[in-house]
């Protein structure tokens, strides 16, 4: 398993955050992603974008992604695009561990 | 809150990519000003930073001679916003993103800004101005929508 553990703002000027952080990741190492938004301030939709190419890379590789720590509105943000289709959200590290 | 003045507050942005956050923080600070409730004002903020980033992206092009206006107005019982560009307005109408076709390639995983401001707030509108520019968006929330 890897945890991606993202900060600040995600938006367009994020795509080596998101995407490149990912795809640094040793290939076939996990099949589990975990992405912790606790430290994430704001996301608008061309950031919404990024984690859906990560959730298609990481769908093009068998990997299951969760995500933790959003916050109550970027919950509802994330569920209303459908991001919930492909990644399980979690209040906390400890339930998306638990969960995985 | 009845008794509330009608209050307009202006800013104007570079049409600079981050700007945005200015225009956020001030609806934010209105819609606190009148009561709104912070689920509420997480709402609002992304709608107005969602019409805000058309703006300055699609409406001005980057160009930043040009600046985007916003307006609120704080009535009674509803936030009224004006994004003002001077573009030709949005050919397009807001769609649901559809998820599934954006995990199968079929659809671009950006696109889902006008979608996400009619989701979010009462009322949403997008004006094409009478010379072909200064176009804006109009949002309204409003104060008894999804009371507890």
């Amino acid at each position: 398993m890897s945890v991606l553990r993202f900060e600040g703002d995600i938006a367009s000027t994020s795509k080596d955050a998101v995407l490149g952080t990912y795809q640094s990741l040793p290939k076939n190492d996990a099949k589990k992603i975990l992405l912790d938004f606790t430290k994430v301030d704001y996301i608008n939709s061309s950031g919404i974008a990024l984690v859906i190419q990560l959730l298609i890379e990481a769908a093009n590789a068998g990997q299951k992604v969760c995500a933790f720590g959003l916050s109550a509105h970027f919950t509802k943000v994330f569920t209303m695009v459908g991001i919930t289709k492909y990644a399980d959200l979690y209040p906390g590290q400890a339930e998306a561990l638990a969960a995985l | 809150m009845s008794g509330m003045k009608s209050t307009t507050v202006e800013v104007r942005l570079p049409s600079r990519m981050g700007y945005e956050k200015v225009a956020m923080s001030t609806a934010a600070a209105v819609a606190k000003l009148m009561g709104f409730r912070e689920d509420r004002v997480e709402d609002l903020k992304t709608a107005v930073g969602e019409a805000c980033i058309n703006a300055i992206e699609h409406g001005n092009r980057l160009n930043e001679k040009l600046s985007v206006g916003v307006v609120l107005s704080a009535g009674s019982d509803a936030l009224e916003i004006k994004v003002i560009d001077d573009g030709k307005g949005m050919k397009s109408r807001p769609v649901a993103p559809d998820i599934d076709r954006k995990m199968h390639g079929e659809e671009d995983p950006r696109g889902m800004g006008m979608f996400l401001i009619q989701a979010l707030v009462d009322e949403a509108e997008w004006v094409v101005g009478t010379e072909g520019n200064s176009s804006y968006v109009r949002l309204v929330i409003r104060l008894d929508q999804h009371a507890e």
